[in-house]
């Protein structure tokens, strides 16, 4: 039980896909200019992931080793078409706002990533709890990241006015730059200062040292 | 001619893949430490970029798009929802034909690209490219332009990106920031330079 958990909470945090194995970065950051979308988004790619990683499992001892990356592609595309044409039929304003990012599921590499390094080693539960983790380590990010871009920027989350805006009689003078590209690679990046500094293990060392005297610490 | 220039500079500045869209970010990211590299990476986009989305233009066209079977006397079909499937299959195929291809014609080059020719497969600048091309209803002219458009945007954004890391192997970064989140901010603030293109028309 307990390993079960720990395959669940370890991408949280400790071995988070995004901020940690640098993977799946695009999707993370095009989506979070608002709350709505990016939810959507972290439900499609969980369960994608999710059962991406239990269906390849489940045929992993009849994948002939040399084509396996055409087979985990095939079952991937089909798993986000079936996603897109959900999406589509159940709430195609947002999926319109998502644009292409629901097709390039297929390229996250997350999916392939935990295709390639667990399902292909593992049992059916424990892929799909692994899938699981992942996808909703991706999604504390991508979450994190939309609710600060859209508090900040139009002072609203999910629509509802939280920061009152000056031009509505409030006091919240709108943050424009939140809402444009360069905000979420500012805001991943101090995201990960704030998590390396809490967790000083995944802190990377720089290739050499100039101020050694001041740094001594570091080695 | 002057819409096909106007639609270059547009995919190249205005509309980067990389730092507007955020596509191709995992290679961007992880491949940007030495300039020879990523000069080679760069190289390899382009080529497959330019190949791949006038391919999936033709396949969505003549295949795919709602009606557009007529031609094979099937004009009810709409197999548009195929999509996905086939433009990630036609960019498995090319990326493995050029490799055959490069390997027996022009040997120098095969080997400069080495390990990253395989990568491009899944690369999401590539999906990306085609899914917008799909998206906005380019014809076979502005396919053509916008795939090597948008394959130099990306490899210009990544050269520039491979040449300020160089440099910052010099300087004192906090611990904290060192590696991954020093290049988040520098690529966010690169992002920001690009934007300034915004208002360029031709």
């Amino acid at each position: 039980m307990s390993e079960m958990r720990k395959i669940v909470i370890d991408p949280l945090i400790d071995n988070n896909p995004v901020t940690l194995q640098m993977l799946g970065i695009c999707s993370a950051l095009a989506v979070t200019t608002s709350l709505l979308p990016a939810l959507l988004m972290c439900v499609a790619l969980t369960s994608v992931i999710a059962l991406s990683s239990a269906t390849i499992s489940l045929i992993r001892n009849r994948i002939p080793n040399n084509i396996r990356i055409i087979v985990h592609m095939t079952i991937i595309a089909s798993l986000v078409i079936l996603t897109d044409q959900l999406l589509r039929a159940y709430a195609f304003e947002t999926s319109k706002q998502l644009s292409v990012f629901v097709g390039l599921i297929i390229t996250n590499c997350i999916v392939l990533g935990r295709a390639e390094a667990f399902a292909m080693k593992n049992t059916v539960g424990l892929s799909f709890l692994d899938g699981l983790g992942n996808g909703l380590g991706y999604s504390l990010v991508l979450i994190t990241v939309a609710i600060l871009r859209e508090l900040f920027g139009a002072g609203t989350l999910l629509g509802y006015p939280i920061l009152e805006l000056v031009q509505d009689g409030g006091w919240y003078q709108a943050n424009g730059l939140m809402l444009l590209p360069p905000s979420a690679f500012f805001i991943i990046g101090c995201l990960i200062w704030v998590i390396r500094s809490w967790r000083k293990q995944q802190v990377e060392h720089a290739d050499y040292q100039i101020h050694e005297v001041h740094r001594t610490d570091v080695y | 001619m002057e819409a096909y220039v106007s639609l270059f500079i547009k995919a190249v500045f205005v509309e980067n893949l990389a730092l507007a869209f955020f596509l191709g970010m995992c290679t961007f990211l992880a491949i940007s430490k030495r300039v020879e590299t990523a000069i080679s990476l760069g190289l390899a986009v382009i080529a497959v970029q330019t190949i791949t989305v006038p391919v999936n233009y033709l396949i969505y066209n003549f295949i795919l798009a709602d009606g557009a079977l007529a031609w094979a006397g099937l004009p009810d079909v709409d197999l548009s929802f195929l999509g996905l499937v086939s433009y990630i299959g036609v960019i498995a195929a090319l990326v493995q034909i050029l490799e055959m291809v490069l390997d027996r014609y022009v040997p120098k080059l095969y080997n400069a690209l080495g390990i990253f020719l395989p990568l491009i497969t899944v690369n999401c600048a590539i999906l990306g490219g085609t899914l917008f091309m799909v998206e906005r209803h380019y014809d076979f002219g502005e396919s053509v332009v916008y795939g090597i458009g948008s394959g130099t945007g990306w490899a210009v954004a990544l050269i520039a990106l491979a040449g300020i890391r160089e440099k910052l192997k010099y300087s004192d970064v906090p611990d904290g920031l060192q590696g991954l989140g020093i290049t988040f901010i520098i690529v966010g603030l690169m992002s920001l330079g690009f934007m300034g293109f915004s208002g360029v028309q031709l």
